[in-house]
């Protein structure tokens, strides 16, 4: 195996994803609505195709808007589904993203003809791509360092998501623990809500082009999760997430290098091995977490029914 | 920890009739334990009332008897044997705010659920059940709503259309968590009529109960928790100042009402 | 952008089902649709809608795995049987990952779906990526499998979903009051000994069944849509158990149907997002115009409620101010006299805008008559509704102070149901004591202009 600078590009680029998508996704994960991630990286289909066609033109600033815009929709329109026909909310953001995915696979493909526009690019990206889309050049003692597009957008991404988290800390913290209690102290839960869902849906269309648009859904609720179980306070998990996302990033490029070599395969997929590598932190976790790990749960129950016995 | 040094963890004579003997249960979640040494046996034809303040654990000794949470040590005996083995004669009324009440059945139909086990696997439900069921709802006062949707039904009336549930099984054994909450003084007065009637059958009913002013004029027999078991007893006995300041600490509102309710049981 | 409508002859020959293509694709979809509003319908009780949504992304390595397990194993990797296989076992070690997880951890279930779906799918897009350059692995058009391939449906396709679609309608009715009662109330079932976990996975392998079948025909994602749009269309319509069952397998049937008949119409639409569009727009009609939950009957109904609470507010008020000048007690009858505008505008919080349209809706009504847009009477019907009104107030709210302890559950009648809802004992005890009150002073002495008393 040999590590090319393009590979150092490709993890810095997913591990910008990660943790840009981590910060909204502790929020998403601990208000219960993982599946909003889910539900709004389905969505944005017909909000890229929209964009698309009216530009013509995968990099344009305006597809980005457009489907950020339909990715907020979705909330929007599973909040009235669930407020005024009283459905499940999980039900009606099924109801809804399955819709909007629908409308944008009939653009896509009504569309086929004027555009390239493939959906499984949308679906799981082209990371190993990304590095050579290079967007500017910088000058560093002597160095020249050239960005990748996705690096700069990613980035700015992820700036834009901690300033919110650090200047909005205890209001999102409020908000998710507690609407109610959010609104009586005079803070609008309901703008709070919709800031997030901004965030998760800027995050996820600046990462589809990179990971792709069902990938980041790992991004966004597995790192939040693992973190979940390894601490109790919201900062420790919004940096062990941000932390944890950016160490799978890493990892799974190196899996997806290595891994097909070992099994006598060609390649592998990058952003599928990332979120794989997500998975296989969410379950490390899950087994040996200190305090909430499956593992260590039974060693305790069993201490205590061993002591119970011993008195 | 250390351990509680009191009349609780004395060696219980567990007798093989008992309708519920609770032998050395404990629960615990994450590191730690919720209800410890929990080691009781329930007369037969009683109306027992679980007291204890919020975060006592009542729920959950209900829950770790029925098997619904996992044990951390102990065993449960219903008459005599394994209470897995019993199940048939052990009714549950759970907390009300445990279903969603939008759900689309009637009342009818929630009632008819209390013998699923007695109809069996995939067997149809026949007229002769619903019969039942219809029974069970006169008789806790609600025949006429019987074909209402859930939703319409007011708190009271849905706390009834549990209890008819629980009625149609038939046990012998009843767990009912908190069925006083939140209903009117009538559906009050006719839970209690009710209860009694079960016990005049020889049927035994556990109560997770939060009205202390109540409960000498309800229970014959109650078990003062605080996590662990700080007395158990006929009410009489059992349901005195010290004990109930033992299981509440220095809550003095609550002494107070209960006070207050002892001086009326007085005279 | 060029559209040639169909002609009519088309229309006709789609709709009778003439050719040999079309017939298999729309008998396909109209049973898929039938088996998943069915299943649907548990899911959505259980409050499970989403499991579809993992389970089907869970499908995705299974697919990868089995065609590379089939073609090393020297066999054809396209056998769609082995390929579907494959998704059942990942899509329901998927499902029951999201169980185990939610189970012994502190995360919730639908952080669960989100772990194993996202996971699963990212796992399926490495496998798949794996098996790309294998040979076959175009042909054995293992990318239809997230967008479906609805058109280029052959006879074994068919009979697989009517299988499938046959078993699950056998099993919903089997299990049909085991499935009904985990929905509903599953720590009593549990309590009555009913093997709830297994129950969950037979539910959920039900599910599964529909959903690994369905991926091929519209694909991983639509057939979420297909899981959980017609049974949550299906609700809007009914409060009875059996009826949303059979309805929402009738929406997902027809939605089937029209979508793929749509599909097969006009050229470059994908069948399955068609047919997702139609289950989405009877959807949205449901949601407006259903006869048991819908928004329109909702809203009417909260609008009958506040005009009559307004109207029952106009009359009392109209009733107290005539009694507050002529009576003494509550037993008396006040003269029906004529009241002033501005009067009634203080008696209680209305603008005089509110009190304007309370006034003409009331004269629409034959309750009052109006002069001179300055005082108003009540009619005959109007002054007999007023004294009752006012009456049955005065009852309840008596029956509130004496009667304290009861709680609120009984006193959010509206005023005319005091009868309905107490003991003919009660209504007697709490009239004998309203007739022994006498009435407060009036703050305002009453206009006596107009008046014929």
């Amino acid at each position: 195996m040999t590590w090319y600078a393009i590979d150092t590009w490709i993890v810095v680029i997913g591990a910008l994803c990660a943790m840009a998508a981590a910060l909204p996704g502790c929020f998403l994960v601990l208000r219960k609505m993982s599946m909003m991630g889910d539900a709004i990286s389905h969505a944005v289909l017909p909000g890229l195709a929209i964009a698309f066609l009216v530009t013509g033109s995968r990099a344009s600033f305006s597809m980005f808007i457009g489907a950020a815009i339909v990715g907020v929709l979705t909330a929007v329109f599973t909040q009235w589904i669930s407020n005024w026909g009283k459905v499940d909310s999980g039900a009606s953001m099924g109801i809804v993203f399955t819709t909007l995915f629908a409308v944008g696979l009939l653009l896509i493909v009504q569309a086929a003809d004027h555009v390239d526009l493939d959906p499984g690019c949308v679906l799981y990206g082209a990371i190993e791509l990304a590095p050579w889309d290079i967007a500017t050049t910088w000058t560093l003692g002597g160095v020249q360092l050239e960005i990748p597009r996705a690096a700069l957008v990613l980035g700015s991404v992820f700036l834009f998501n901690l300033l919110i988290v650090i200047f909005f800390f205890k209001e999102l913290k409020i908000a998710a623990f507690d609407p109610d209690l959010a609104t009586t102290q005079g803070i609008n839960a309901n703008l709070m809500h919709y800031l997030l869902m901004t965030q998760v849906a800027v995050t996820t269309v600046a990462s589809f082009e990179a990971v792709g648009s069902i990938i980041v859904i790992a991004m966004l609720i597995v790192p939040a999760a693992t973190a979940h179980l390894l601490t109790d306070r919201l900062g420790v998990m919004l940096i062990l997430a941000a932390g944890l996302g950016a160490m799978a990033a890493g990892a799974g490029h190196l899996m997806a290098l290595l891994l097909p070599g070992w099994l006598g395969f060609e390649s592998a997929t990058t952003s599928g091995m990332m979120a794989v590598a997500t998975g296989v932190f969410f379950l490390l976790a899950w087994m040996l977490a200190p305090r909430y790990g499956l593992l260590t749960k039974t060693l305790t129950t069993k201490r205590i029914r061993h002591s119970r016995e011993l008195s | 920890m250390d351990t509680p040094d009191n009349s609780s963890s004395k060696a219980w004579d567990h007798s093989p009739s008992a309708p519920l003997s609770i032998h050395d249960l404990t629960v615990a979640y994450h590191r730690k334990p919720v209800i410890w040494d929990i080691d009781l046996d329930i007369p037969e034809g009683k109306l027992v009332g679980i007291i204890g303040p919020n975060g006592a654990g009542k729920s959950t000794l209900l829950k770790a008897c029925l098997d619904l949470i996992p044990k951390a040590s102990g065993t449960v005996q219903v008459y005599g044997k394994d209470y897995r083995k019993q199940r048939a004669k052990v009714g549950y009324v759970p907390q009300r705010e445990s279903v969603d009440w939008d759900f689309p059945v009637s009342a009818l139909d929630v009632v008819t659920m209390g013998i699923y086990r007695q109809v069996g696997w995939c067997r149809p439900i026949l007229g002769r059940h619903k019969a039942v069921a219809r029974k069970a709802l006169e008789h806790v006062g609600i025949g006429h709503l019987a074909d209402r949707q859930i939703s319409q039904l007011s708190g009271g009336q849905q706390q009834r259309v549990f209890l008819a549930r629980a009625l149609a099984q038939d046990a012998q054994l009843y767990f009912m968590d908190e069925p006083f909450a939140a209903v009117d003084a009538a559906t009050e007065r006719a839970i209690i009529t009710l209860l009694k009637e079960l016990k005049s059958q020889g049927k035994t009913v556990l109560v997770v109960h939060h009205d202390l002013a109540t409960v000498a004029q309800y229970f014959d027999w109650v078990i003062l928790l605080n996590m662990r078991v700080v007395a158990a007893g006929p009410t009489g006995e059992v349901f005195t100042q010290e004990n109930l300041k033992n299981t509440y600490g220095g809550k003095l509102t609550l002494l107070a009402e209960a006070g207050h309710a002892l001086s009326q049981l007085k005279s | 952008m060029a559209f040639e409508w169909p002609g009519l002859d088309a229309v006709w020959r789609v709709a009778t089902l003439q050719d040999y293509n079309t017939r298999l694709v729309v008998l396909s979809t109209f049973i898929l649709g039938l088996a998943s509003g069915l299943i649907g319908s548990f899911l959505l009780l259980r409050k499970r809608s989403l499991m579809g949504d993992a389970l089907s992304h869970a499908c995705l390595p299974g697919i990868g795995i089995a065609f590379i397990v089939m073609s090393l194993a020297g066999g054809e990797g396209k056998s769609l049987l082995g390929l579907l296989i494959g998704a059942s076992v990942t899509g329901v070690a998927g499902v029951g990952l999201v169980l185990a997880v939610r189970n012994t951890s502190r995360i919730k279930d639908d952080t669960a779906m989100g772990i194993v779906l996202s996971v699963f799918f990212g796992g399926g897009v490495v496998v798949l990526s794996l098996a790309q350059p294998m040979p076959g692995a175009q042909a054995a058009g293992l990318e239809s499998f997230i967008y479906g391939k609805t058109a280029s449906m052959i006879w074994n396709d068919f009979l697989l979903i009517s299988g499938v679609a046959a078993a699950v309608l056998v099993a919903s009715l089997l299990f049909m009051k085991e499935f009904t009662l985990l929905a509903f109330d599953d720590s009593y079932a549990q309590s009555q000994g009913w093997p709830i976990h297994a129950l969950d996975v037979l539910m959920l392998s039900l599910v599964a069944a529909v959903t690994v079948v369905g991926l091929q025909a519209v694909g991983l994602i639509l057939i979420i849509a297909f899981l959980i749009t017609p049974a949550a269309a299906a609700r809007f319509w009914t409060n009875n158990l059996r009826r949303m069952l059979v309805l929402a397998a009738v929406i997902g049937g027809v939605s089937g149907w029209l979508g793929a008949a749509v599909s097969a119409l006009l050229p470059r639409l994908p069948a399955g997002a068609v047919i997702v569009l139609v289950a989405a727009f009877i959807f949205t009609l449901s949601m407006f115009f259903g006869s048991a939950r819908g928004v329109l009957k909702r809203s009417l109904a909260q609008r009958n409620l506040k005009r009559k609470v307004g109207r029952q507010h106009l009359l009392r008020a109209v009733f107290e101010l005539q009694e507050a000048s002529f009576c003494n007690t509550v037993r008396e009858t006040p003269p029906n006299v004529s009241v002033a505008f501005d009067m009634l505008l203080n008696k209680r919080s209305w603008s005089p805008q509110q009190l304007r349209k309370l006034i003409r809706r009331a004269a629409r009504e034959d309750h009052i008559e109006v002069f001179d847009g300055k005082t108003l009477r009540l009619s005959e019907s109007g002054f007999g509704e007023a004294a009752r009104t006012t009456r049955n107030h005065r009852l309840w709210e008596l029956f509130l102070i004496t009667h304290a302890d009861i709680a609120a559950s009984h006193v959010d009648r509206d005023a005319d149901s005091v009868e309905h809802v107490l003991s003919a004992d009660m209504v007697r005890e709490l009239e004998e004591k309203l007739d022994t009150r006498h009435l407060p002073a009036s703050p305002h002495p009453i206009a006596t202009k107009g008046a014929k008393a």
